[in-house]
């Protein structure tokens, strides 16, 4: 990848605000995706992450404001065009979503049959190589009901992956997994980014994960309802002020600690 | 918590100078001592006046989440009421933790939003609203798969041909044995009514022409439609909410599956192919049924009964029977996708969805026949 290229953005949101009815959830959002920038989106559970996430996405149509995909403005593109947009993502939601009338294996093809050429053999081998990539090549027949939290989070993510999309979105790829799978799923993530040129944007609280593949965020705060920290996490860690942040990166041993000491 | 006996919670507010005591003795054990009211900690609280409110444990017993909810009353309270303090310091350490994640709890819970109460004109002018979006919405949909379907048939929209094949099958075969017994029993019970009334006037052998065009005009299609709104249109719109709520229709989306294309399509698909095959089915099973009371319980040779029926069903009936039951089958399939996909996301939306689906597949059939009888008696046929 060139110089330039490395400083264009794949995604950029101006002045977001999504709500629910009357629930304004976040407001006034404005920052932008780097290609091959692997992006956090942080922030305390219940403020708005998975839902700016479908904003983004275009699941959810915001109550103002805009997102560019490669400069192009999804909301004002026909429903034909946005579907082609979409084909770019690749989405592992935070419920994971497998449809349950499909085997883990059908789950993964589905794209494949419907948006390539491949024949059959292709598609299997494929498959079996996404469902290998995230240790769960043993279970394409099983499904979904049959599989644990963690696995049925795997496959999806494996379904994700299906269609070797330029922009992944992971809402909370490990959680609820034990530290060497979301060791494991780090590192795709890191080779999707860095060997496959995807850009990520990815929802997580896994502390460890933010600091070792985030190489840029957005911090957004449930009370005020806004973003009020930008920046790699590893910085925000280092450098950011804002005491919620700070809590958040040092996992809230100083807010329980000052809860306490004003408890007492 | 050991199980002897317990002693009922006490608390008494006492005043000493500047500061109020509220001392608290016996078990606040909740689910066996009970929990007090919040008018309890109101009343505590308004007792002790302004200053500080000291609270002394030192007859306290065993204690619980009954104790706790207690003192997050006296707290909330005493902050809403300004001048009063609480010293918690002699409170339980472990109380202290719990009484202290509350109010971080509580802090971070501030959008609630009341839900205003509505009179009756208002809900009711908000019905007749939605219903009218409803309308829309239908017939929105109907006119969708009309232009789709040719493009499914024609094999590029996002329809896979699997699917269709497995749910008519679903449909189809797994509907034999009660649209056997539901026409059955409707072709007896024509030829047992007409038998009755025909016998007076020495005409028995109209019960041909009676069960004949019934069944074949009017009641296989009916009651074939019935039958598939009830077991077919429930479970699709029972399906498809589900979907809803476990987020499937949402992944549909993000990979660009249009769900209609891939929900809507096959299940109308389905059920416009075979409910007319039900329907010839169901006619069949009725006709057998009215010929077998009809020998049985009038004085007429079998031949006389088929040469009759063969005179009455003319292959007209056939064509309007086959008519209607295309028209059934994508009612009921539509009716169930339709209500589906509308559903909202919990459990109990998947049984409303389904029940709607159920009264609206029916509803609809039977409004539809209706229109249909119009029809053919303003064309004369
Ligand atoms: N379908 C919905 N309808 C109404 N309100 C919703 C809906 N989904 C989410 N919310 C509200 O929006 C807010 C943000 O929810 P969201 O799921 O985006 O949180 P989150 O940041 O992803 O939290 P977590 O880390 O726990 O996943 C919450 O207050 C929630 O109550
Ligand atoms: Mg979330």
């Amino acid at each position: 990848m060139s110089r330039d290229e490395s400083l264009l953005s794949r995604l950029e949101v101006r002045n977001l605000t999504v709500a629910f009815g009357t629930n304004v959830v976040q407001r006034d959002l404005s920052f932008e995706v780097r290609a091959h920038s692997i992006f956090a989106v942080m922030g305390g559970s219940g403020c708005g992450k998975s839902t700016v996430l479908k904003a983004m996405i275009g699941l959810l149509s915001p109550a103002t404001g805009t997102v560019l995909v490669d400069g192009e403005d999804y909301e004002a593109a026909g429903e034909r065009r946005r579907i082609e947009i979409r084909r770019r993502f690749g989405v592992l939601s935070q419920g994971g979503a497998l449809w349950s009338s499909m085997t883990v294996g059908e789950n993964v093809a589905l794209p494949l049959q419907m948006f390539t050429l491949f024949d059959a053999s292709s598609i299997r081998a494929l498959v079996d190589l996404k469902l290998a990539l995230v240790g769960l090549e043993s279970a394409a027949e099983k499904m979904p009901s049959e599989l644990s939290g963690g696995m049925r989070k795997r496959a999806a993510l494996a379904r994700a992956l299906a269609l070797d999309p330029d922009i992944p979105f992971f809402d909370e790829p490990s959680a609820g997994l034990d530290p060497i799978t979301s060791n494991r799923l780090d590192d795709l993530i890191l080779e999707l980014s860095s060997g496959l040129g995807a850009t990520v944007v990815i929802v997580t609280h896994e502390l460890p994960s933010l600091f070792a593949i985030c190489d840029d965020g957005i911090f957004l705060d449930g009370e005020t309802g806004r973003a009020i920290a930008r920046g790699a996490p590893r910085s925000l860690r280092d450098g950011c002020g804002d005491p919620t942040v700070r809590a958040f990166m040092e996992r809230g041993r100083r807010a329980t600690d000052a809860a306490r000491g004003t408890g007492s | 918590m050991n199980g002897g006996p317990l002693h009922p919670p006490e608390w008494t507010v006492q005043h000493r100078g500047p500061d109020t005591v509220l001392r608290l003795a016996g078990d606040w054990i909740a689910c066996r001592t009970g929990v007090r009211s919040p008018a309890d900690a109101r009343r505590t609280v308004d007792e002790a006046g302004n200053g500080t409110l000291r609270i002394d444990c030192a007859q306290l017993g065993q204690w619980d989440c009954g104790l706790v909810v207690f003192l997050r009353m006296v707290r909330d309270r005493a902050r809403a009421a300004t001048g009063i303090r609480i010293d918690d310091a002699a409170v339980p350490q472990a109380a202290r933790q719990l009484l202290a994640l509350t109010a971080a709890a509580t802090s971070a819970t501030h959008g609630s939003r009341k839900v205003a109460h509505k009179s009756i004109a208002v809900r009711a002018g908000e019905n007749v609203l939605r219903a009218g979006k409803e309308v829309g919405l239908a017939t929105a949909l109907v006119g969708e798969s009309a232009l789709r379907a040719p493009v499914a048939l024609a094999g590029r929209a996002r329809t896979r041909a699997v699917d269709v094949l497995q749910l008519a099958g679903e449909a189809g075969f797994g509907a034999l044995l009660i649209v056997a017994i539901c026409n059955g029993l409707v072709g007896d019970i024509l030829a047992f009514i007409g038998a009755v009334q025909f016998r007076r006037f020495g005409a028995g052998i109209y019960v041909a022409d009676l069960v004949g065009i019934a069944m074949v005009r009017e009641m296989a299609a009916v009651m074939t439609a019935i039958v598939m709104a009830g077991r077919t249109g429930g479970a699709y719109a029972a399906h498809i909410a589900t979907m809803q709520g476990n987020e499937e229709i949402d992944a549909l989306k993000t990979f660009g599956i249009p769900p209609f294309d891939f929900l809507v399509l096959p299940r109308v698909l389905a059920l416009v192919t075979m409910m007319p095959l039900l329907y010839l089915y169901g006619c069949a099973v009725g006709l057998l049924g009215g010929y077998v009371v009809g020998i049985a319980t009038l004085n007429i040779t079998s031949s006389a009964f088929l040469v009759e029926l063969q005179e009455a069903v003319a292959g007209r009936q056939f064509a309007i029977g086959l008519v209607k039951s295309l028209a059934f089958g994508a009612l009921v399939a539509l009716a169930g996708c339709h209500i589906g996909l509308r559903a909202g996301r919990s459990a109990a939306e998947v049984g409303r969805a389904a029940t709607s689906a159920v009264v609206a597949g029916i509803i609809g059939v039977i409004a539809l026949d209706a229109l249909f009888t119009a029809c053919t008696n303003a064309m004369g046929i």
